[in-house]
């Protein structure tokens, strides 16, 4: 595989800031310091990160409610989303979007989306866009295992093969959806979306070097024009299915043992193929990665909720009837 | 020059794409040869390409859903919803994703969408293609809404839906399709939000929308003749309302009747009434009438579509009972 040193270092610092802003998060929102749901990452950062690592600013993803990654992954600012997160004015969304709507247009991340199954269809249009520019962008969808079930799902894996658009559908198979267990075999979601007409293959999303591969092959296909691509990484859902659950639901030793067999980071250091990071630059990254998030957390902490008429604020561009 | 709502919608459709390549039409049937059901998007492709004019699977969150995507990164689209009464397999994309996008992205977005789509009953479609559903979608924020009655406004509505950077749902009521009137040359825009005096008249205010309003004029001439004098008013656009036009018309006529073809209860008829109670109660020398649908579904049967459907002589029937007042 052709990864040079820098970016093998660079995937390692996008997966541990992931790890470690999350970490952060819950910690904070359980002390009652954030609002609303968030829904953690953990254990699936690979995914995120090897499935960006070479896109640009101009390539486009559409995510989910378990969206932080996708955010880190794709390029957004740490201090911004936090701002974000907790809901204030200068947050990337101006706090109106939060945890799960967060979105960076500057950045190509369409949205993290409360709605599962919600994102398809809109990365699909982003796709539309760059097949009908020819500017040689890529769009990807985040989909949880929940959503492959959705129809909004079906209805955009057939438009994708139907106008052959650059675009990948990146499940992400955790095996949950929401407190159930997914009753699918792992492969049955690649299965379906082959069965559209595109090319579909089942990786260990726990591995970076494997997803990292995958994704290459399913960006190339998508600048060159070759169509659609579908991705079935398997991973395992470390916390539950928001912040709070304690996922009683689940069989703990099995939970247990996943989650050390399966923490993508520790198997991205322990791979021969990384061993130009060395232990020196892995702790130089760490600590300028905790000296970000410090940062972040104390602007955004500090920082002033929205003004009241705020309210009425980007409704619309242009609007000549009343708002209230 | 004289030409019908679909002439009318085909010429801008053709100036707009020629004037700009970033619009693209797109939904079920539209680059065929026939232009769709009611041959709307004729010779588009012909002209533009399938680039341009693009074929999908009758799949409609994935239209409206990948039009909302489309426009949301540089495109201007035209997507169509072909019967407004397929809003229920792709709700979501209008309500939860493309009318949330500027505001929960805290003015990132940028959302240039058209969504055409047919609406109303008259033709003996029945209950699944027939209904009018405007006053749900000018109910979510987010979204412009449209409904133009005659070829000129249809024109001038759509050029500027074309053009404007909010996402906009532009009605069109299949009955209204044939009817002729004349229409501006050349580049012709008319803004959201200005009603549009149909008829001028001083004893009652008739407002009206989409097909109501040409049953409007027609109880209008009919009452003419009996020696009262109804003033008609288009709404043109549902979102943003022209709540001005309403109250000053009210103001000067005392008396108000809402010609709607939605279901009663939530209409714009009763968004209409309640504007004038709550902000032109002292113009109003009678309670205001709404004639409206039923709160039934509209039935395939002609002669019960017949009844659905509000007519002059219901009109007439309420304007004189509030001149009766």
């Amino acid at each position: 595989m052709d990864i040079s040193p820098e970016k093998l270092a660079d995937a390692y610092r996008l997966m541990k800031t992931i790890r470690e802003f999350e970490e952060r998060m819950r910690s904070e929102y359980q002390q009652g310091k954030l609002p609303g749901f968030i829904h953690i990452y953990r254990n699936q950062e690979a995914i995120a990160v090897a499935a960006c690592l070479d896109m640009t600013n101009e390539d486009y993803i559409a995510s989910t409610h378990r969206g932080h990654g996708h955010c880190i992954a794709k390029g957004c600012e740490i201090e911004a989303m936090l701002l974000e997160l907790a809901c204030k004015e200068d947050g990337l969304c101006n706090g109106k979007g939060g945890s799960m709507h967060i979105a960076d247009m500057s950045k190509g991340m369409l949205g993290a989306n409360a709605i599962v199954g919600g994102g398809p269809p809109i990365a699909a249009g982003a796709a539309l866009t760059a097949k009908t520019l020819g500017n040689g962008a890529v769009s990807m969808a985040f989909i949880g295992d929940g959503a492959s079930d959705q129809g909004t799902v079906a209805e955009a894996l057939n438009l994708a093969v139907v106008l052959q658009l650059p675009m990948i559908f990146m499940y992400e198979n955790n095996r949950y959806a929401e407190f159930t267990r997914n009753p699918k075999p792992d492969g049955r979601i690649a299965e379906r979306a082959g069965a559209y007409g595109m090319p579909a293959e089942v990786v260990d999303g726990s591995d970076f070097y494997a997803m990292y591969d995958a994704c290459q092959r399913a960006i190339t296909r998508g600048r060159e024009g070759g169509g659609p691509t579908a991705i079935e990484a398997i991973c395992n859902r470390f916390y539950g299915h928001f912040e709070g659950d304690p996922q009683a639901y689940r069989d703990q030793d099995e939970l247990k043992q996943e989650r050390v067999d399966n923490d993508p980071l520790v198997r991205f250091l322990a791979d021969e193929r990384t061993a130009s990071l060395t232990a020196e630059m892995t702790s130089s990254i760490d600590a300028a990665i905790l000296a970000e998030i410090d940062r972040g957390f104390e602007v955004a902490l500090a920082a002033a909720d929205p003004t009241p008429d705020k309210l009425f604020t980007n409704v619309y561009i242009e609007y000549a009837g009343r708002l209230r | 020059m004289k030409m019908s709502i679909r002439e009318a919608i085909n010429q801008t459709l053709h100036e707009e794409m020629a004037r700009d390549d970033r619009v693209v039409v797109m939904g079920e049937d539209v680059a065929s040869d026939q232009g769709g059901v009611y041959g709307i998007t004729e010779g588009l492709t012909q002209k533009y390409g399938v680039r341009r004019v693009i074929d999908t699977p009758i799949t409609e969150s994935a239209i409206v859903g990948a039009a909302g995507g489309a426009a949301l990164t540089g495109l201007r689209p035209v997507a169509e919803l072909m019967f407004v009464d397929f809003l229920g397999v792709c709700l979501d994309q209008i309500l939860n994703q493309i009318a949330k996008f500027r505001y929960m992205f805290g003015g990132q977005a940028r959302t240039p969408l058209v969504i055409r789509t047919m609406i109303g009953a008259g033709t003996g479609t029945g209950p699944q293609h027939s209904q009018i559903l405007y006053p749900l979608l000018a109910a979510i924020p987010g979204i412009k809404v449209v409904y133009p009655a005659f070829p000129a406004d249809a024109k001038g509505l759509l050029t500027t839906a074309i053009r404007d950077d909010d996402p906009v749902i532009f009605c069109e009521h299949k009955a209204l399709y044939m009817d002729e009137c004349e229409v501006p040359e050349g580049e012709y825009l008319i803004p959201f939000g200005q009603a549009r005096t149909v008829v001028a008249g001083s004893d009652i205010t008739i407002v009206a929308m989409s097909r109501m309003v040409v049953i409007a004029e027609q109880a209008a001439a009919q009452l003419k003749e009996k020696g009262i004098s109804a003033e008609v008013i288009d709404l043109r656009t549902l979102s943003p309302l022209d709540e001005g036009a309403v109250l000053e018309s009210l103001a000067k006529t005392g008396r108000l009747v809402v010609v709607d073809e939605s279901n009663p209860y939530c209409s714009m008829a009763s968004e209409i009434a309640g504007l004038a109670v709550e902000r032109g109660f002292d113009t109003l020398d009678a309670p205001v009438r709404r004639v409206t649908a039923p709160h039934t579904p509209v039935p395939a049967t002609p002669c019960l579509e017949t009844e659905y459907v509000p007519n002059a002589a219901k009109v007439i029937a309420a304007v004189e009972e509030t001149l009766a007042y």
